[in-house]
Parts: C-alpha cells; sequence; structure tokens
C-alpha cells in the first residue's frame, strides 16, 4: 500500500517497529486567517516523531489546491518525507475516504488532532473513525510509556494539570489536544522537498453542510446579573450591598488546632487531599 | 401571603382620633400592648422609652412620628425565615423526555451544567399542554443534594463499584442502553472536557450527527425539530446555524439556569441490566504529578501567602505537604518572599482553583478578581474584618504560622493512619 512507502522516513526504523498513522488537516491562523499546519495536528506529528523505534506516515484528505499545500508542507518541513494525500471535494465527507485508507494501512496508532480549526469543526472525526473501524478511541494523548503485546499504557492529560495512566488494545485512535508538548518548527528546505503522494478517491457529499447558515461569528451577550426581587427595599438592597462570600463560617477565639481541624476537613470533603 | 400587612382601616381612623372614647385602647393594642413608652416617674419626672416609641414602616424600618399624628401602628408578627416562594413541578406523564448528562465536576452540579439544566427546560417546557421530562443520568458517587432544584424530574443515578474511574466504553454502552429504554427527544451534554468526550462517543455510537459547541438555541418554526440552534465553528471563527439536532453539546451560559421552579427529581432505575462490555481501555489510576509543576491558571487546589506570613520556610513546608500549589498575592512578589509568576490576582494569574487557601491575605480587589472562579476559599486571617473574611467559605481567625503548623500536624496524622490503614490491609 502506498502509506507504507512513506513508514520508511522520519527515522531510521527498526523493522518490528509500531507503525504510526498521523490524520493531518489544514489549520488556520486566529489573527491573520492564512493557512498553516494545524497547531494541535503538528503536535500529533511531534509525538509520533518522538515515539521510540515508530514508523510514521502522515494522511489528509481534502480538496487539493496551492493554499492548501503550503499548509501540508509543514507538516513535512518538521522532517517528514512524504504525506499521503487522499483528493476529495471540498464539500465531501472524508471519514469513508479516511477509514478505509487506516484500514489497507497496517497502522497500529492512529493520532490526530482533537478539533479542525476550519470548517464544522465539532471534533467528532476520530470517533467516527473508531466506530467506522471498531477500534478503541482516547482523548488527550500526553505521552506514550510503553508499547507491549498488542497493547499500549499511556498517560491521558486531564484538566488541571493531572494525568491519568490507560492500557489501551493496539490498534486504537489517540486525540493531542494543545496539553502535549509543542511542535517542533517547520523547516523551509525539507518542506520543498517533501512528496505529495496523491491518491484519488471517489468523494461522499455532505448533504447536510448545504442546508447551514454559516457567518462569521458573532460576539457572544455578556450574562446580565439578574435580581428576583419582590420589593422596592430588596431591590435596592441587591444593588447597593457590597458583594459578601454569603454563608461563609468564621471561626473567631479558636485555638490553632480547632482552626486546622476546620479547614482539614474542608480539604478532605472536597478531596483535594491525596 | 403573612407577608402582607393587614390593616384595619376602623382602628387607624380611631388612633388619630385623640377624642373618640376608644382612643387609648386602639393606641395601645395597635402599639403593640404591654410597653408604656411615658410614665411619671418619681419625682414626677416624665420618663420615656424611645423603643416603645414608633412603628414599623412598611419596608422593615423603625419610623417615629413625632408630629402626633402616628398612622401605622407596629407591623403584626411577620413570618422572620424566608419562605421558599419556588413553584413545585411535578410532570407525572411526560409527552417525551429530554435527556441531560451532567458532568458532575467534583460531586457537585456545576455551573455548566446548571445552563445546560436549563436549556433542556426549555425544551422540555415550550409547549405547556404536553410538557417532557428532564431526565439526568448520573454516573459515580456525588454529593449533590438539590437535583431538583436544577431542574430535572427524573434521575438515573448509576452507581457502585463497576462506575468508579475512566470507563468511556460502560458509560456509553449504558446511554446507549438508556437511549433504547426511553428513546428521549434531546440528549444534552457540556462540552467540557468530560462531556464533550462522552458526547461524541455517543453520537459515533448512536449515529446521529451532534451540534457541538452550541450557545444559542431557539424556537424555530421553519425548521424540522422547531428549533434552531447557533453553534461555533472553525475554531470559534464561525457561527453555524442550523436545525437542532438530537445530541447537542452545548457550551456554558447557552442559557440561564432555573431559579423559579422545583422538581421532582424522582429516582428511578433502568428496567434492562447494565450491559457488559469488553473494556479495551484500561483505567490504571491517576498519576501523582508534582504540584510545583503545575501551572497556578490550571491549579485545583493552591496554597496562597500574603503578608501576614511571617515564616516562609513553614510555609513551604506546608504546601508540600498539603500538595498543594503555591500562590502569593502582589505584596509577598514585590517583597521577594515569591516569584513574580506566582502571583495571584488581576495583575497575575487568574485562578480557577477547587479550592483556595488564603494564608494572610487581607483581600484587595485585585486579588478578590484574580480568585473569582475559584469554588471554595478558606482564609487564615488575623483581621476579622477584611474582605477575604468575607469572601471565604471558612474563615479562621488566628495566626498565619500557628495555623499552619497545626494543619500541617494534623495532615501527616491523617498521612500516617492512612499508611497504617493500608499495611493492615
Amino acid at each position: 500500500m502506498p502509506h507504507d512507502v512513506s513508514n520508511t522516513s522520519a527515522k531510521a526504523t527498526t523493522p518490528g517497529g509500531l507503525n504510526v498513522a498521523v490524520l493531518v488537516s489544514i489549520g488556520r491562523h486566529p489573527l491573520t486567517a492564512r493557512t498553516r499546519r494545524a497547531d494541535q495536528d503538528a503536535r500529533a506529528v511531534e509525538m509520533a516523531l518522538t515515539l521510540q523505534s515508530a514508523s510514521v506516515s502522515l494522511l489528509h484528505a481534502g480538496q487539493q489546491d496551492s493554499e492548501n499545500e503550503e499548509a501540508i508542507r509543514g507538516y513535512l518541513g518538521m522532517g517528514i518525507d512524504s504525506v499521503n494525500l487522499i483528493e476529495q471535494k471540498p464539500q465531501a465527507d472524508v471519514i469513508p475516504a479516511l477509514a478505509k485508507a487506516l484500514r489497507a494501512s497496517a497502522a497500529q496508532l492512529v493520532l490526530t488532532g482533537t478539533r479542525a480549526e476550519t470548517g464544522e469543526a465539532s471534533g467528532i472525526t476520530p470517533y467516527l473513525l473508531a466506530e467506522a473501524l471498531g477500534w478503541p478511541i482516547i482523548t488527550g494523548l500526553a505521552a506514550v510509556e510503553k508499547i507491549e503485546q498488542g497493547t499500549a499504557v499511556v498517560l491521558q492529560a486531564l484538566p488541571r494539570g493531572k494525568r491519568r495512566r490507560l492500557r489501551i488494545r493496539l490498534p486504537a485512535i489517540a486525540t493531542v489536544d494543545s496539553s502535549a508538548p509543542p511542535a517542533r518548527q517547520s523547516a523551509f528546505g525539507p518542506a520543498k522537498r517533501g512528496e505529495l503522494a496523491i491518491h484519488l478517491e471517489p468523494s461522499a457529499i455532505d448533504e447536510a453542510l448545504g442546508a447551514w447558515h454559516i457567518q462569521p461569528a458573532r460576539k457572544r451577550p455578556k450574562r446580565l446579573k439578574i435580581v428576583k426581587a419582590s420589593s422596592a427595599r430588596d431591590r435596592f438592597k441587591a444593588a447597593a450591598a457590597k458583594a459578601d462570600g454569603g454563608g461563609g463560617q468564621t471561626l473567631t477565639d479558636v485555638t490553632p488546632e480547632q482552626g486546622a481541624e476546620a479547614i482539614f476537613k474542608l480539604l478532605k470533603e472536597e478531596g483535594v487531599l491525596r | 401571603m403573612s407577608e402582607l400587612v393587614r390593616r384595619d382601616p376602623r382602628k387607624a381612623w380611631i388612633a388619630r382620633n385623640r377624642l373618640h372614647p376608644q382612643h387609648l385602647e386602639v393606641l395601645a393594642e395597635l402599639g403593640g400592648g404591654a410597653v408604656a413608652s411615658e410614665w411619671m416617674g418619681p419625682n414626677g419626672v416624665m420618663r420615656r422609652n424611645p423603643h416603645a416609641v414608633g412603628f414599623i414602616g412598611p419596608n422593615g424600618i423603625r419610623r417615629i412620628d413625632r408630629s402626633g399624628a402616628q398612622q401605622a401602628a407596629q407591623a403584626p408578627g411577620r413570618s422572620v425565615e424566608a419562605k421558599d416562594a419556588r413553584r413545585h413541578v411535578a410532570i407525572d406523564a411526560p409527552a417525551f423526555m429530554v435527556a441531560v448528562v451532567p458532568d458532575m465536576a467534583g460531586g457537585r452540579l456545576s455551573s455548566h451544567d446548571r445552563d445546560l439544566l436549563g436549556l433542556a427546560r426549555q425544551l422540555a417546557d415550550a409547549d405547556p399542554a404536553q410538557p417532557g421530562a428532564v431526565v439526568a443520568i448520573v454516573f459515580g458517587e456525588h454529593k449533590e443534594t438539590a437535583f431538583g432544584e436544577a431542574g430535572i424530574d427524573r434521575l438515573i443515578h448509576l452507581e457502585g463499584e463497576r462506575f468508579s474511574g475512566y470507563l468511556p466504553e460502560l458509560s456509553v454502552a449504558t446511554l446507549q442502553g438508556v437511549d433504547r429504554e426511553m428513546a428521549p427527544r434531546y440528549w444534552l451534554l457540556p462540552d467540557s472536557s468530560v462531556g464533550g468526550e462522552l458526547g461524541r462517543r455517543l453520537a459515533a455510537r448512536l449515529g446521529e450527527r451532534p451540534a457541538a459547541q452550541v450557545w444559542q438555541v431557539e424556537a424555530d418554526a421553519e425548521s424540522a425539530t422547531g428549533w434552531r440552534c447557533t453553534a461555533r465553528g472553525a475554531a470559534g471563527r464561525n457561527d453555524i446555524t442550523r436545525s437542532l439536532p438530537r445530541i447537542v453539546l452545548a457550551l456554558a451560559e447557552c442559557a440561564d439556569p432555573i431559579s423559579e421552579t422545583r422538581h421532582a427529581a424522582e429516582p428511578i432505575n433502568l428496567s434492562h441490566g447494565l450491559p457488559d462490555v469488553l473494556g479495551r481501555i484500561e483505567d490504571m489510576g491517576e498519576v501523582a504529578v508534582d504540584p510545583a509543576s503545575v501551572s497556578l491558571a490550571e491549579a485545583e487546589f493552591i496554597l496562597s501567602a500574603g503578608n501576614g506570613v511571617k515564616d516562609w520556610d513553614s510555609y513551604h513546608h506546608a504546601a508540600e505537604v498539603l500538595g498543594a500549589t503555591k500562590g502569593a498575592s502582589r505584596v509577598a512578589v514585590d517583597d521577594g518572599f515569591m516569584p513574580r509568576d506566582r502571583q495571584v490576582g488581576a495583575t497575575g494569574t487568574w485562578v480557577s482553583a477547587r479550592v483556595y487557601v488564603a494564608v494572610g491575605i487581607s483581600g484587595a480587589i485585585q486579588h478578590l478578581q484574580g480568585i473569582q472562579s475559584c469554588d471554595k476559599v478558606v482564609a487564615v486571617n488575623l483581621d476579622e474584618g477584611c474582605d477575604m473574611v468575607k469572601r471565604a467559605d471558612l474563615a479562621v481567625i488566628g495566626d498565619a504560622s500557628a495555623v499552619l503548623a497545626a494543619l500541617v500536624k494534623r495532615v501527616e496524622q491523617y498521612r500516617a493512619e492512612q499508611q497504617e490503614n493500608r499495611d493492615a490491609a
């Protein structure tokens, strides 16, 4: 398969190494709106490149034009020889094409960003792929600890800087969010030299998209503080009152031990003591 | 009803008319009876009790009318405790169901969950003739007591050994079972890290196309479902307006939380048993991370120090023992006791900790702004009247270093007990 061709890239790979496919998309700079490599996808590529003895192949499904090619070349500049491009029409649903390509490839681990930077960007693509392929999926991959006997032990990033250790059965899909290590810079020369391997696939047109109305984002209205008071006096009090905790407990004239006990009880109730 | 002041106009008229034969009796009756406001002292001097004169005005303030034309009498004994005026709503035979899977961050309904429940109520109560019921599905243990007040009619609580930890596959299979059994008209999930993941898994499993990042839902006669939603797309740069699909992943503040009604929150059980799933994802537990390496903005538990801390070594020791991320007020940073990146407040970092312990911080307004989104605030301070104590959920008035030392001792004792239990087991 064409995907295996590019597996010889990126690193000196061992024959028995892990096959990692990274799904990449076209990004858009938040300020200048220029196309670029998508940030989370670039982090996924970075994570794949740092895996020990892994052969990395990149896969992109979408429209092909000069602007998009520039963005795709951004990934090539990270030290990758070629990207597999599945050409699709602009309004196409890329899930069938991607699922077909992944099934045909020998990928054991598929990495991708959590959410695209263009289009609907609902972030459901990896889940649909996982459902189509019947593979498990995990979110917020922070690190791959080890891979043995068809399972991978990985760290999942949780909010508040926490990590959770998971063991997943391969093949699997993992999404990477912005808590993963940042991507390396894209170098100009390798980006120009890199090869785009184009495959033609029939496009499944996304019908529902036509019925939607898409416009530049409006600013969300700020929520007003609504005072529900029955009398003028309550309304005045609400308007004039200084914000206070409301029902806060104050311990005065206690020994440090009693105070510490109260704090300890609260910390334990909240479950922050480990 | 007891809030209304009942007046007897005839008695008020008698009270105004000093020549009326019943004037004195009525005055005494309206004035609350027993307490005399004026009497002749033993030496022939008129004595007055200023507390007995006057009346309570309509807005609860005592008024003394010195002209003598006292109009109102003492207000009849008002009920002191505020009565719960919220309407009780029970939906016995719902026309349809709206399912909500709240995040339950920290075991309680978060504000995001409450907004989502407000949206669920909008969808359920749109047609008063055929009201729907909001059913909430809660996984694992929780500490929430006010499900009904958040607008939940039915509650499916899945607890026990099987539902502890990270079990996305079992959760999705369970939700699929709920879907088969109740066929809710809508599934609403918060588009947060937990709910967003579960919602996308569910959408992929049910084969529905969800609307993600929804921030507005409006009635729309032209759309197929009678509702249209506005969702953010393209990394927040576009708004996508479409008819409301069956699965909705909504952002915070998508609707107003429920405040005027109370609902039944009636617990129900699934008639079919829980599904057996082949777990391909095994949870091996959370990994301990160094709290010092966690950025202040996303730390869960912060021990923050201010001008009141004199013994910095014991403060650092306490933070290590508690496993808390260190924070500081501006004064502590300016004085060189803490690095600048640890400063909390408007000029430093806006923190979102679940528990924020402020030691020796009086609470300048800039600092209080920085801790706006903290859940529980604990203050240790010498000054009882400072703003931090007013903001705090628990305030301990005392010397910072003494309380910290006692707290460290208590936590070390707790750790030792835990260790013993583990050894015994």
